[in-house]
């Protein structure tokens, strides 16, 4: 173990030495009890459910060029006057990714298992700890047959995406500042690239774009098809890794505008031209 | 990692000097049947590079020579020595004793299906199971022309060695017993791969949601982390299966297409039939 650490300092050259610590690590996670899992899951889920529901009831979501990818277009708006007093803007926007997540295939497995324990895990000891009796079991076909409406949410996700990049854009074309490349902006492009990632390698969106088919030399642009359906195959291989990475580079840029407009640190200004 | 490093010196070094007193390895095996069975621990001489089947296999030469257990190719491919080894189940004949150094060892039968006796399970279900699937069919006499583009998807699930280790962990029926409506993941793999045959003439969604009862899975993926041949059950057979059944039963926007279309879907038989000039 040392010696893998100390090989991977060396650098880039000696990725492979990385690799294999990473994987080794993986193989530690694997020898954990079982339920070392399931808890994780569920007290990062819970986590961020009490921190975004904090932001989104009491904080604003914008500061200078930054806008908080939880609050996006509803940044700047204000709460319809039909809607009760407890509603307010990011809400308007907020049940689309939430919808999204809460019906996805992978936070379905994440979710069966750390919070339902249907089962929290695979083995035979870990199994008997399935709370639900044999005969109450119905999986996906009573009250959870309605996450199949996953797809809708994927294509309600292509709107806050497209948002979410014009506003990653717009943190380096500002108004006021000129164009300009701060730390912030990476942050800003790190979390869309990550959300896209998630979004473009969902289930539903690999069966919309080839997966229903049967046959690809039979139809024009059939080719083409093929191309995207295998790419979107390789990116959804690594879903439940986007589904986290695109979770915490959320939770990152949304704390990071906070800090920020704290004061607590600074924003470099890595590039600027003009302003 | 530095223990399995250790070991691997000791065992060679033992290797070397064959006076030092020989290595040992502890099996708790089942023994008996479903009613009536317990586990009894066993000692035997470790060899390098010994996996469990050889284990229970010198148990069953030297001590036991009624012990039962199934077996055939000793290479990974005929999917007959599956079992539990410490409550997950693994091919017998895969599983090197190394792996387990340091813990107990635990070998028990299949236990989502009726045990018949020690390691052996009867696993006839998955036989009946089988011949409920509708047959492989099409308008074209074999042998069919067909690319590599079309078929690529379907070498996956073709490398399925019918080991039933999959049916064996998942909760659907080794917890809640719903033999009767759940075909398991298995049959998953099976019928996406016809669902998927460009040359497979046969609608099966029906029988994939009402008889195969694909809405019992809960994609939870035990059967995708047991999988000796790495077939990934639940995302490539089990929820592209879950997202046609979709298309079929659960989307409005489809429903009223078809509706106004007065047909099903586009499927790409249909397409092809358009292109021959059906
Ligand atoms: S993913 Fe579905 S079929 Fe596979 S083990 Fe889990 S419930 Fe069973
Ligand atoms: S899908 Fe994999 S685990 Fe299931 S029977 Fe086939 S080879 Fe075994
Ligand atoms: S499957 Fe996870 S987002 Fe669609
Ligand atoms: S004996 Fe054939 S797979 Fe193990």
């Amino acid at each position: 173990m040392q010696a893998t650490f100390e090989k991977v300092r060396l650098g880039n050259r000696h990725l492979e030495e990385g690799v294999q610590a990473l994987s080794s690590v993986a193989a530690a996670w694997k020898k954990l009890p079982w339920w070392v899992e399931p808890f994780t899951v569920a007290g990062v889920l819970i986590a961020f459910g009490i921190y975004s529901t904090a932001v989104i009831v009491f904080a604003g979501g914008q500061y200078e060029q930054y806008i908080s990818p939880f609050f996006s277009f509803t940044a700047t708006m204000d709460t319809p006057a039909w809607a009760p007093a407890f509603i307010t803007a990011p809400m308007l926007l907020l049940w689309i990714p939430l919808g999204f997540r809460a019906t996805c295939y992978y936070y379905r497995k994440a979710y069966y298992r750390a919070f339902f324990w249907d089962p929290p895990a695979c083995q035979a000891s870990a199994q008997t700890k399935e709370p639900r009796s044999a005969e109450n079991y119905r999986g996906e076909r009573a009250l959870f047959v309605l996450n199949n409406v996953h797809r809708y949410f994927l294509y309600a996700s292509f709107f806050v995406i497209a948002f979410l990049w014009y506003e990653a854009f717009r943190t380096v074309f500002t108004y006021d500042a000129g164009v300009q490349i701060a730390v912030g902006s990476l942050l800003w492009f790190a979390n869309i690239i990550l959300v896209s990632a998630y979004t473009f390698s969902c289930h539903s969106f690999r069966h919309l774009i080839g997966g229903n088919m049967n046959c690809y030399s039979c139809v024009k642009g059939g080719g083409a098809r093929r191309k995207t359906y295998n790419f979107v195959s390789r990116l959804n291989a690594k879903h439940p890794q986007w589904a986290w990475y695109s979770l915490f580079s959320l939770l990152f840029t949304d704390i990071y505008l906070r800090l920020i407009a704290a004061g607590t640190i600074q924003d470099y200004v890595l590039i600027s031209f003009g302003g | 990692m530095t223990e399995n490093g250790n070991s691997a010196a000791r065992a060679g070094a033992a290797a070397v000097a064959d006076d030092g007193p020989k290595k040992t390895v502890k099996l708790n095996i089942f023994r008996g049947t479903e009613e009536d069975g317990k586990e009894v621990e066993y000692e035997v001489e470790l060899a390098e590079g010994m996996v469990v089947l050889d284990a229970v296999l010198k148990i069953q030469a030297e001590q036991e020579d009624d012990l039962a257990v199934r077996w055939n190719c000793k290479a990974a491919h005929c999917g007959s020595c599956s079992a539990e080894i410490n409550g997950k189940p693994k091919l017998l004949c895969k599983s090197r004793v190394e792996e387990y150094e340091g813990q107990e060892i635990h070998v028990q039968p299949l236990h989502a299906f009726p045990i018949i006796k020690d390691l052996v399970s009867d696993v006839s279900w998955n036989y009946e199971v089988s011949k409920g699937i509708k047959p492989f069919t099409s308008d074209e006499q074999a042998p069919f022309t067909m690319y590599e583009e079309d078929v690529e998807r379907l070498y996956e699930p073709k490398k399925c060695i019918e080991c039933f280790m999959c049916q064996d962990v998942c909760h659907v029926l080794r917890t809640h017993n719903k033999h009767e409506e759940f075909a398991g993941p298995r049959f998953f793999v099976r019928n996406q791969w016809l669902e998927m045959h460009p040359m497979d003439n046969q609608d099966r969604l029906e029988d994939v949601k009402e008889k195969d009862g694909v809405g019992l899975c809960n994609i939870t993926k035990c059967c995708t982390e047991v999988c000796p041949v790495g077939i990934k059950i639940t995302d490539n057979s089990i929820i592209p299966l879950k997202e046609r059944v979709a298309d079929e039963y659960y989307d409005p926007a489809k429903w009223l297409m078809r509706k106004i279309r007065g047909r099903k879907s586009m499927t790409n038989r249909e397409a092809e039939a358009a292109k021959n000039g059906n």
